[in-house]
């Protein structure tokens, strides 16, 4: 065999092996955006209902609460990057770094100091490699979150809202920036203000026109209600935007490996055509060598012929 | 036919149980209430403790809530937990290990989960 037709049949071999690879990765990814879909959609009952409580309690009574309130000016707010643990997934973290970037810039703008919560190990590279400071971080639970992560990365966040000034590292408005799954084709980066929450804007999204919410009874109290429910919605909306991303993460990672294995698929097809071409080249180069040597050596019998 | 209401127990990554029922007890942190059909709309904040739901089809439903809320309007009756298990999900030998070792460990919360799952599921048998 020829050294031009081993390198291609080498190269051949390879590609093939990474096309079983990355087609092996597109399936998994596929059957989990499956999974990944009924997670959310087994939380929207919870989230649907606490949605309907808050606006009984917004609605019902004039309490005041921290969560709620908007403050005069604000010095401080906190930004929440969700990003996934790991890359092989398109533009995916790009995208949604991005979006936190344009953010931040847009609060810097109207002369808010910024302090960024990542979740995920994507988005904690991209911040400590451009050595920007991370108010906290969490990972290692973006494939499969569960409530409880949703708990975790909360926690801080509320408590930097409710009881600390803006002084002393305390918040005075906390932005999301997460991927949106639209459907398997299409996720969006989007960023939305999460606190201090807008009554008004939570009772539209609960409720169809014209239906009137009942005068509730509250027990212990309006404010006992609202302080229990509040960070529970918090809560719920970030174990929606986790459960979203990581749903948006595995369809990008689909995609990815998608194209990957059809750009595998027509190297194959190129290289199998140079080997082919290669292969000819040197069986035509054979024949016209044995062609020549014969009759060179024909032309030398003729000539004893004299 | 009696009154009925509708009752949704949803914890916060699933839906625990949906049905009819004509009464329900839960407890919140100012005692224990009983919801019935016609129940004046009530919203509250539930202690960890066992739930029951006694349904129209003349079973009882026990059920272990920790944190949550109850609210009730237009006759159907919600309750939210972050974390609920029916007690016939209460595994009774897993939950009397972990009590053992709440004990041990001297973990109050941990022992208070706990000690209402065993609750729950006795109260089911």
């Amino acid at each position: 065999m020829g050294a031009q037709l081993r390198v291609y049949k080498r190269r051949i071999r390879s590609v093939t092996a990474t096309k079983k690879i990355t087609k092996a990765m597109e399936m998994i990814a596929a059957s989990r955006v499956v999974k990944a879909q009924r997670k959310v959609a087994a939380s929207t009952p919870y989230a649907q209902e606490l949605t309907r409580a808050v606006t009984a309690v917004g609605t019902g009574s004039n309490t005041k609460h921290p969560l709620t309130t908007q403050a005069e000016t604000v010095t401080r707010s906190a930004v929440l990057l969700l990003t996934s643990d790991r890359g092989l997934a398109g533009a995916f973290n790009s995208n949604a770094i991005k979006a936190a970037e344009q953010l931040t810039e847009r609060l810097e703008r109207e002369g808010k100091q910024v302090d960024t919560y990542i979740v995920g190990r994507r988005g904690v590279a991209h911040y400590n490699f451009r050595e920007r400071t991370i108010a906290e971080s969490w990972t290692g639970f973006t494939d499969e979150p569960s409530y409880a992560d949703a708990k975790k990365v909360a926690a801080p966040l509320i408590e930097a809202i409710v009881e600390k000034d803006a002084a002393d590292g305390g918040v005075d408005e906390l932005h999301i920036v997460f991927t949106e799954f639209v459907s398997m084709m299409t996720q969006t980066a989007l960023d939305a203000r999460l606190l201090p929450l807008s009554l008004e804007e939570v009772a539209a999204e609960a409720k169809p026109k014209g239906e009137i919410l009942p005068l509730y009874d509250f027990e212990p109290s309006a404010e006992d209600v609202l302080d229990a429910l509040l960070p529970r919605y918090v809560e719920s909306r970030i174990y929606n935007a986790l459960l979203q991303s990581a749903a948006s993460k595995h369809a990008a990672t689909r995609r990815a490996m998608k194209s990957a294995t059809d750009n595998a698929g027509e190297l194959i097809e190129n290289l199998t055509r140079l080997a082919n071409a290669a292969r000819q080249a040197e069986i035509t180069q054979e024949i016209s060598e044995i062609v020549g040597g014969a009759s060179a050596l024909a032309d030398a019998t003729a000539g004893s012929d004299y | 036919m009696a009154a009925e209401l509708h009752v949704e127990l949803v914890a916060a990554d699933r839906q625990v149980w949906s049905g009819e029922a004509t009464l329900v007890v839960a407890r919140t942190t100012s005692g224990d209430i009983g919801v019935m059909p016609g129940h004046q709309p009530l919203l509250g904040v539930l202690e960890s403790g066992p739930v029951t739901i006694r349904s129209s089809e003349g079973g009882t439903v026990v059920a272990a809530v920790h944190g949550g809320f109850i609210s009730f309007a237009d006759n159907k009756l919600s309750l939210l937990a972050e974390v609920a298990e029916l007690a016939d999900e209460i595994d009774v030998k897993r939950v009397e290990q972990d009590l053992e070792r709440a004990k041990a460990e001297d973990d109050a919360e941990a022992q208070r989960r706990a000690d209402v799952r065993l609750r729950a599921a006795s109260a089911a048998r």
